[in-house]
């Protein structure tokens, strides 16, 4: 079942041509993984999916993106409402200089959530999904800053879970992490699988091999293969692909 | 044999490069004079200004003390009147010092508010041309000199001040105020907003992300993290805003009187100093000493601002 489809998306930074007629569907509840050469169009890709491109001044995108059915990109689309069903995650930790519970009850707070048991209740959850509860129950209203670089990590994914997304976009998750840390967040994403539709753009291959279901290969702004994991580091349809896998590029 | 001969000299030449090399990294220290001479002029420099600033608060004790050898510190602070100037005299601070907050209070309640919002505006919602026209404007505005802002109240809010409250007298604090506020509020808006930039756009993101609007991400994010920042700017602010003496002297008036109501006419601290300076007092006499009392309070005044703002700070700092 897929859950998002693109239909011909073209972008442009003023001038620059940088997706180029993307076309492709990611299914529900599986771990799609983008991957590609620096400044290949994959992490652009994955902004335009809850709209993050808006930000940026000088953005132009053509075709269309259904997310459940929807064109995401139409005049009267609520996109405060769009980002909160399609979460997340930074390639840098990026949590707010406040303490662990107010960064996990931060979404919540905006939308409009006051008492403070249901807040409770949302905060030990969301850090329990996010493998971090243990680690943090006894410190919730100590700065986040405290925390190392992989708990940052794992506690922004608790402020994105605890929105209640149906969607989780990841950006290089792991980059900036340790090998330690990067297996923790990879086991998590493997357990959120069950209940979250994961769009993870890695430059790790090896990452994208293990934990993802479908792989698609960026070059130059264009999608080259979109395929199951499988058939894409197994037996590659387009030469680009084989070579890149292969590590003769990138 | 002549390979022999080249291989001699290449090994030659290396060992003379070798020995070139070694020598000379260490070298025994020479008594660097032009270091000593440089360190020396430069500490005096920095101790001109340090021994101004000890120099200014020792006249000013000094004058002070003995300003309370013919006054009591008592009838300083309880009495309501200021009329060293003429009998029956009256040395009560509160006169002048309700001046100086009500001015205060009243360009505050103009310049931070305004100020804060217009930082706002430019670094969360202006886009990038609008904030490179307004921002240098912000910046020639805060170098208008005051006596500028001053005849501006004194001629043109003043008179639009009566058009709305005909029984408004010409010096009043109101319209002085409102022009200490003018004249404060670049200083806010730019300061503020400098700190809101310097709040890095990865934590911008993150509220995005989760479904934040704009007004929430300034509100809940940005501000809070810039907190610090904004504080700094409010407190330079209102120190110039107590200190500030030309738009005060020119359209506030010169009636030192109890009171809070700001259509009156009234006279802070700062111009008062300048009536009595500008005016043949004689030297050593008890209307001397008062300037240097009233000096006093305004630095003790502005020195309780600056620890209360070190005191937010420290409270609501948020780190990033």
């Amino acid at each position: 079942m897929s859950i998002i489809q693109m239909k011909n998306v073209d972008l442009y930074y003023d001038k620059h041509h940088a997706l180029k007629n993307i076309t492709g569907e990611i299914n529900e509840r599986s771990i799609t993984a983008l991957i590609g050469p620096s400044g290949c169009g994959k992490s652009t890709f994955l902004r335009t999916l809850n709209r993050m491109n808006d930000m940026i001044q000088g953005v132009h995108i053509e075709g269309e993106i259904l997310v459940a059915e929807q064109n995401i990109y139409h005049a009267d689309v609520n996109v405060e409402n769009l980002r909160k069903n399609i979460g997340m995650v930074f390639q840098q930790p990026n949590p707010f200089p406040k303490s662990i519970y107010d960064n996990v009850a931060f979404g919540r707070r905006i939308h409009g959530m006051r008492d403070r048991k249901e807040l409770d209740e949302v905060v030990e959850q969301s850090l329990k999904a996010a493998a971090l509860w243990e680690e943090v129950k006894d410190i919730l209203k100590k700065p986040a800053y405290g925390l190392s670089g992989g708990q940052q990590q794992r506690l922004c994914i608790a402020r994105a879970l605890a929105v209640n997304p149906q969607i989780l976009l990841m950006d290089e998750p792991t980059s900036a992490l340790d090998p330690i840390s990067t297996a923790k967040i990879e086991e998590l994403i493997g357990e959120l699988r069950k209940q979250y539709t994961i769009v993870i753009v890695t430059h790790n291959m090896q990452q994208a091999a293990r934990i993802s279901d479908d792989t698609a290969f960026f070059l130059q702004g264009e999608i080259i293969e979109f395929d199951t994991t499988e058939k894409i580091f197994h037996t590659p349809s387009d030469q680009r692909t084989e070579d890149y896998i292969a590590g003769r590029f990138g | 044999m002549n390979e022999a001969v080249l291989k001699n000299a290449r090994n030659r030449s290396t060992q003379n490069q070798s020995q070139k090399k070694t020598s000379g990294i260490v070298q025994k220290k020479r008594m660097n004079r032009e270091d000593f001479v440089v360190k020396s002029i430069l500490f005096l420099c920095a101790m001109v200004s340090i021994l101004t600033t000890i120099g200014i608060v020792a006249v000013l004790l000094v004058e002070t003390l003995s300003f309370f050898k013919d006054v009591s510190l008592l009838a300083f602070l309880t009495d309501t009147k200021w009329t060293p100037l003429f009998k029956p005299e009256h040395f009560g601070i509160l006169a002048l010092l309700s001046g100086s907050v009500l001015i205060t209070l009243g360009a505050s309640l103009v310049a931070l508010p305004l100020g804060l919002m217009t930082a706002i505006y430019l670094s969360e919602y202006a886009d990038d041309r609008v904030r490179r026209v307004i921002k240098p404007i912000l910046e020639v505005l805060a170098g208008i000199p005051t006596i500028v802002y001053g005849y501006f109240a004194l001629t043109f809010v003043t008179p639009l001040l009566r058009v709305i409250s005909p029984d408004m007298g010409v010096f009043n604090a109101l319209s002085a105020s409102i022009v200490v506020g003018i004249m404060i509020l670049p200083m806010v808006a730019s300061l503020s907003e400098d700190a809101m930039v310097s709040v890095p756009k990865s934590l911008r993101n993150g509220a995005y992300s989760l479904g934040a609007t704009r007004l929430e991400v300034a509100r809940k994010v940005v501000v809070p993290a810039a907190f610090s920042g904004i504080i700094s700017s409010f407190v330079l602010a209102i120190s110039r805003a107590i200190g500030e003496t030309m738009i005060v002297t020119i359209a506030a008036g010169a009636t030192p009187k109890l009171t809070l109501n700001p259509l009156e006419s009234v006279q802070t601290m700062t111009a008062y100093i300048v009536q009595v300076s500008l005016g043949d007092i004689q030297h050593g006499s008890i209307e001397y000493k008062t300037i240097f009392a009233v000096g006093m309070t305004l630095f003790i005044l502005t020195f309780l601002i600056n620890l209360i703002a070190q005191w937010l700070k420290r409270r609501f700092k948020e780190e990033y």
